[in-house]
């Protein structure tokens, strides 16, 4: 029902555009744009009906799992690794100055959980993930492997997009989780080297400064950047036309259009976790 | 032949892209165990029909009926149901990239159990299919380690092994040397004979029409401009149908 309310809207708003209806008269870009948010919101009914009806795709999603957080892990780790470091590298020269040394762990631990954690890896998987599997459902869609699965009477938006965008929504705060963990531990590195402190205390300062209004909101927000990265890059794939140039542009697309949503639904979290707590 | 009900019923079928009309009012009946040759020029919409016929593309008016199946009246399920006993060749062969030939093969087996029973040990029937188009050796290859041709008999033998009373070809013979073609067309010949099915080919290819087609259908600006053997087709001194065998 949804779907279908959401389909006709979409089409009301391509015959509006095919028609250069006055209503919507106004730049073509400012045009496309409206129609690919009516497609995108289409694409994620269509998600929401197919996905929590059977039957289910198990063995697809667990191999998908296994992808997702297989494949962006490393990256991950090492950008946190790096992060912790140099964030911690930075900050001390100025807690030194004011006496505050003390607060480092409070001060990394608080900022990579609540921010710099969940933004820094959703962008990266927007980057690594969204645009792969925009990469790959493209290739298939134009070399009709899609169109093959359907006739084989396979229902290929359930086994192909179903799957990645649920994978991609548990995948994603589970690699922030380890990317925080490693980022912290980063932190402690440069702490243990410079200022002599141990892993106990470190840590035991960490989880002190740490409150469920910090972790909280932090990892609601990452299951949706993981809904966003599996979305955008599922709906620039599957919709994917123009042959293997289209491929190209669609990848591309995925990572530009995920890494908006992703600041956009960061913006939306902060005001709301503000009003919250 | 013609006193059967027909297996596949088109009637006054109406398709368009935008302000581009690409079927116009096209019919058609497709006869169990015969083979339809359907032959347009590029972009007369031949592709199009047959992906109507098993809703790939969706008509904007007229009927096509399958086995007693009015397509766009079909739900999800029942649609999903048919498409089992419809086989698909597609044009670039659409084997699963990710997938060992094996795995394309067994793709389909394991998700209709409803007409197979749970298959525990599919490698009977995945050697069958693959022994039928004479490539059992390439079981574990992957699909960028075949060949063109090899690919087009892959993908026919993962057609072949959901058993479809009909098969639809999109050129098949398209992007081969002459030889290759020949062997697919032999194949095609072969498959129709070992499991009976009732076929319809689109193709530009003169050779390959003469010696499958059962009965020839030239489908010129969206319509069944002509339809009969190959032979009285070929003997008319219509130009536009002359146009296709000079």
């Amino acid at each position: 029902m949804v779907s279908k309310t959401a389909r006709k809207a979409v089409n009301q708003l391509h015959m509006a555009v095919e028609n250069n209806s006055t209503l919507l008269d106004f730049s073509p870009a400012l045009k496309n744009f409206f129609v690919e948010i009516g497609d995108l919101s289409y694409f994620a009914a269509r998600f929401f009906k197919e996905g929590f009806t059977p039957p289910y795709e198990w063995r697809e999603f667990l191999r998908q799992c296994y992808y997702i957080g297989n494949r962006s892990l490393a990256l991950v780790a090492v950008t946190a690794f790096i992060i912790g470091l140099v964030f911690t590298l930075q900050s001390r020269p100025t807690l030194e100055e004011f006496g505050a040394v003390s607060w480092m762990s409070s001060m990394v631990s608080i900022s990579i959980v609540r921010e710099i954690g969940p933004i820094i890896t959703a962008l990266i998987c927007a980057g690594r993930v969204s645009s792969g599997i925009s990469a790959e459902l493209g290739s298939m869609r134009v070399s009709e492997q899609i169109d093959a699965m359907e006739v084989s009477g396979t229902n290929p938006f359930k086994y192909l997009v179903v799957t990645r965008i649920f994978a991609a929504t548990l995948m994603l705060p589970l690699l922030v989780l380890v990317g925080d963990l490693i980022a912290i531990y980063g932190s402690f590195l440069v702490e243990n080297t410079m200022g002599n402190v141990s892993l106990t205390l470190y840590f035991n300062d960490v989880f002190e400064a740490l409150k469920f209004s910090d972790l909280f909101p932090a990892t609601i927000k990452t299951f949706f950047f993981g809904f966003a990265i599996g979305l955008v890059g599922c709906y620039k794939g599957y919709t994917c036309r123009k042959g293997t140039a289209g491929v190209g542009i669609a990848a591309n697309a995925a990572v530009v259009y995920t890494s908006m949503l992703l600041f956009l639904i960061d913006f939306i979290a902060v005001i709301i976790s503000n009003i919250v707590y | 032949m013609k006193t059967q009900t027909p297996v596949i019923k088109v009637r006054n079928v109406h398709k368009s892209f935008g302000n581009h009309k690409v079927l116009d009012g096209f019919s058609m009946d497709l006869f169990e165990g015969e083979n339809v040759v359907i032959m347009g020029k590029s972009g007369s919409g031949k592709s199009v029909l047959i992906k109507c016929m098993v809703a790939l593309e969706e008509y904007d008016s007229g009927s096509i009926r399958v086995m007693n199946n009015e397509i766009k009246s079909l739900n999800r399920e029942e649609l999903d149901r048919l498409r089992t006993e419809i086989g698909f060749l597609f044009q670039g062969s659409a084997l699963y990239d990710s997938m060992s030939v094996r795995q394309n093969l067994e793709f389909p087996l394991r998700r209709h159990v409803e007409k197979f029973g749970e298959v525990s040990d599919t490698t009977p029937l995945v050697m069958e299919a693959l022994e039928s188009v004479g490539l059992a050796h390439a079981l574990n290859l992957m699909p960028d380690e075949l060949s063109g041709g090899m690919k087009r008999r892959i993908a026919l033998a993962r057609t072949l092994i959901l058993k479809p009373k009909i098969i639809l070809y999109d050129e098949p013979t398209t992007g081969l040397d002459p030889i290759t073609s020949k062997e697919i067309i032999a194949l095609i010949q072969e498959v129709q004979q070992q499991y009976h099915t009732s076929s319809i080919i689109i193709t530009h290819d003169v050779d390959c029409a003469r010696v499958i087609a059962n009965r020839m259908i030239l489908l010129i600006d969206g319509k069944n401009y002509a339809e009969g053997t190959f032979a009285e087709l070929q003997t008319s001194d219509d130009p536009k149908i002359m146009a296709f065998f000079k």
